[in-house]
């Protein structure tokens, strides 16, 4: 149960810099997705938290005492790893209870804490097997148990499902949310997955090349990406983009000309010239097939998924985007359709990638 | 049908014949090899057999045995084998592992100091066992004594005092770069993250080294063990080139006591007991060896 501070913080190996300057605050008893594609120094952030790698500069603070030279056990965090890092010489309940009892805890004391924190997992009957004796799924809960039983302010996690299954993801990634809210607990979840930082999240921070390009809810981040990255990488078929150029500006709509000569009015303001070329992002779902749809276009691959189904169409251009339909759909590839574009549901973007405005 | 594809206890197409001709050179050549020379020792251990008295050549019945057993040499041999034995196993382990978790830490001058530290394992037996005795223990001209004398003390004759002492300080010497080296690679193998993890969960050097990597090491420190005792049962050059077994039997293991039976007394069918008590000995050591072992090996 804590707040978490981060003010300008870096890290640098060998000059080279990774994480580029970091302002968050992260709130007590909120789930924290760190989301953004590999390499863009996710762990890397998540460990100078847990006081694994050292803070180049820049200060952390946990409930209001900065912790850059507190030892890492000292912190109160508890880190659960992408491998488990189990002991694997220890059975289950010793795992568990390795901190409590490096901590001076008596024996009663360590068996009631593990008792409860397989109980929650429902780990009870497992308690005295080894590691190896156990499934992925498994010795995930017990890596989770390891971290429950020492109380910690805040729990880290670093891609713990993406070693398990696909099946066995989605249910361990709704167990994590119920337990964050079972724990009333402050966790900082990283994630290279959209659609777990999107599902579990309270709040998303959206890292790029080690620099935090949006911070917000999941829905506030889909309904408002700040800028081409963000939008692009939260959703799932990803948002199209297409170019555009304005053509002109009324008082309360903007008419942009598309690559393909034809023409979309949008409603609202814009803060640019006139013939300036932007990006227009529009989400699949946003898109229908009319038959007075203004892009032409052919579909080259449908892919059904049977609730809905996603065709791949490419405009007269040869730009590529992709259109939701039911699952019922009679569309084939290689069909012309008429592709209607929802005019209200528009993100404009200039040309360095920056949302033009916030609806 | 789909059952019949997957009916695993079948017996496999080749028949039992097919499976022993393939095995049965292999196993001749290892039968050969190994119990010929232990039946050679053994019809030896009962002949009446010195080479010098070539005229009384014959079955001696358990003449050699008797002997043997009543020879006050063979007690304090086993004895000294297993102290040898024991005291270098103890030692090079020992240091190996503390050596081995300090080299595993970054520092200044690593790749040299691992090279040093290795170096006494390509020295052959006779000169690093001639190295120590002329440079090292020397009682006028060894370094050990110019610095006892340097600070005050009077030098002793490490090979006429304490003789065991000595053997076991060169061979154990010899034999610490291959405990660090094993247990180097072991200790290096150990997962970064579960160390790490052990940090998180509160995890100083000491308990780091007593709950996690000690734990890690089991394997490797049991097949070290292992290795070292097959060769240590054996150690003879250190011996030769230092005391010869002296002052006495002080220093003279079994293998060396074999070799005194051949070469100084010229009784091979002494030997031949001797050697067959050796071979008891090395199974009784495998044995608790392997048994103590052997669930550390399983995992
Ligand atoms: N010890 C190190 N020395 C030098 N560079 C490092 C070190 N550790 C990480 N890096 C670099 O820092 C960057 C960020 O690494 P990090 O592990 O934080 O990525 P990530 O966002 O967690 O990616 P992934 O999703 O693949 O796990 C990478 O470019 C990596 O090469
Ligand atoms: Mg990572």
């Amino acid at each position: 149960m804590a707040n978490l501070q981060l003010r300008r913080v870096r890290k640098s190996y060998d000059n080279i810099e990774i994480i580029r300057g970091i302002d968050l605050d992260l709130h007590d008893e909120e789930l924290t997705v760190f989301v953004g594609p590999s390499g863009c120094g996710k762990s890397t952030l998540l460990r100078m938290i847990a006081g694994l790698e050292e803070i180049t500069s820049g200060d952390l603070f946990i409930d209001g005492e900065r912790v850059n030279d507190i030892p890492p056990a000292k912190r109160g965090l508890a880190l659960v790893f992408q491998s488990y890092a189990l002991y694997p010489h220890m059975t289950v309940a010793e795992n568990m209870s390795f901190s409590l009892k490096l901590a001076g805890l008596s024996k009663a004391e360590r068996e009631m804490k593990v008792a409860q924190a397989a109980q929650i997992l429902h780990l009870e009957s497992l308690l005295t097997r080894k590691p190896k004796e156990l499934s992925g799924g498994q010795r995930q809960r017990v890596a989770i148990g390891r971290a429950i039983v020492r109380n910690p302010k805040v729990f880290l996690f670093d891609e713990p499902l993406s070693n398990l299954d696909a099946e066995l993801r989605v249910r361990m990634r709704l167990e994590l949310t119920k337990l964050h809210r079972q724990l009333r607990a402050t966790m900082i979840y990283v994630t290279h997955d959209q659609v777990e930082a999107m599902t579990m999240a309270d709040r998303i921070v959206v890292l790029n090349a080690g620099v935090v390009e949006q911070v917000g809810t999941p829905m506030e981040l889909y309904r408002n990406p700040r800028n081409l990255f963000v939008a692009g990488f939260l959703g799932s078929p990803k948002m199209n983009f297409l170019t555009a150029t304005v053509e002109s500006q009324n008082p309360g709509n903007v008419t942009v000309k598309m690559a393909d000569g034809s023409r979309l009015s949008v409603p609202g303001q814009l803060d640019i010239s006139n013939h300036s070329q932007i990006t227009i992002g529009i989400r699949p779902e946003h898109l229908r097939l009319t038959n007075t749809g203004s892009l032409a276009a052919t579909v080259t691959t449908v892919e059904h998924l049977g609730s809905e189904s996603y065709l791949h169409v490419l405009t007269a251009n040869s730009e590529a985007l992709i259109v939701r339909v039911s699952g019922e759909t009679a569309v084939e590839a290689d069909q012309q359709v008429n592709v209607e574009v929802d005019s209200s549901a528009l993100h404009l973007f200039d040309q360095d990638g920056t949302s033009l405005r916030s609806r | 049908m789909a059952a019949h594809a997957f009916n695993t206890t079948q017996p496999p197409p080749r028949g039992r014949r097919g499976v022993w001709s393939l095995n049965t050179p292999t196993i001749t050549i290892l039968f050969l090899w190994s119990l010929v020379p232990l039946l050679m020792t053994l019809w030896f251990s009962f002949r009446r057999y010195n080479l010098m008295a070539p005229d009384r050549i014959g079955f001696d019945g358990l003449g050699n045995y008797r002997y043997l057993l009543t020879d006050p040499g063979l007690a304090l041999a086993i004895w000294n084998t297993i102290l040898l034995l024991g005291a270098v196993l103890a030692i090079t382990i020992g240091l190996g592992t503390v050596l081995a978790v300090l080299f595993d830490q970054e520092f200044f001058g690593r790749g040299i100091a691992r090279v040093l530290v290795l170096a006494p394992f390509f020295i052959m037996p006779t000169v690093s066992s001639l190295l120590w005795k002329n440079m090292m223990m020397h009682p006028d001209n060894g370094f050990i004594a110019f610095l006892m004398r340097s600070v005050g003390l009077k030098p002793i004759d490490w090979f006429a005092v304490v003789p065991l002492t000595s053997i076991i300080i060169i061979v154990s010497w010899q034999w610490l770069p291959f405990a660090l080296l094993t247990l180097l690679t072991a200790v290096q193998s150990l997962d970064a993250e579960r160390k790490e993890a052990a940090r998180m969960d509160g995890a100083g050097p000491i308990a780091m080294f007593r709950y996690i990597i000690l734990p890690h090491l089991g394997r490797a420190i049991a097949a070290t063990t292992m290795i070292e005792t097959i060769f240590l049962l054996g150690i003879f050059a250190e011996i030769y080139v230092t005391t010869s077994g002296g002052p006495g039997f002080a220093s003279t293991n079994l293998s060396f006591l074999i070799y005194r039976y051949v070469l100084q007394e010229y009784d091979i069918g002494g030997a031949a007991v001797a050697a067959l008590l050796a071979i008891v000995l090395a199974n009784i050591l495998a044995f608790f060896l392997m048994r103590s072992f052997a669930r550390n090996l399983e995992t």
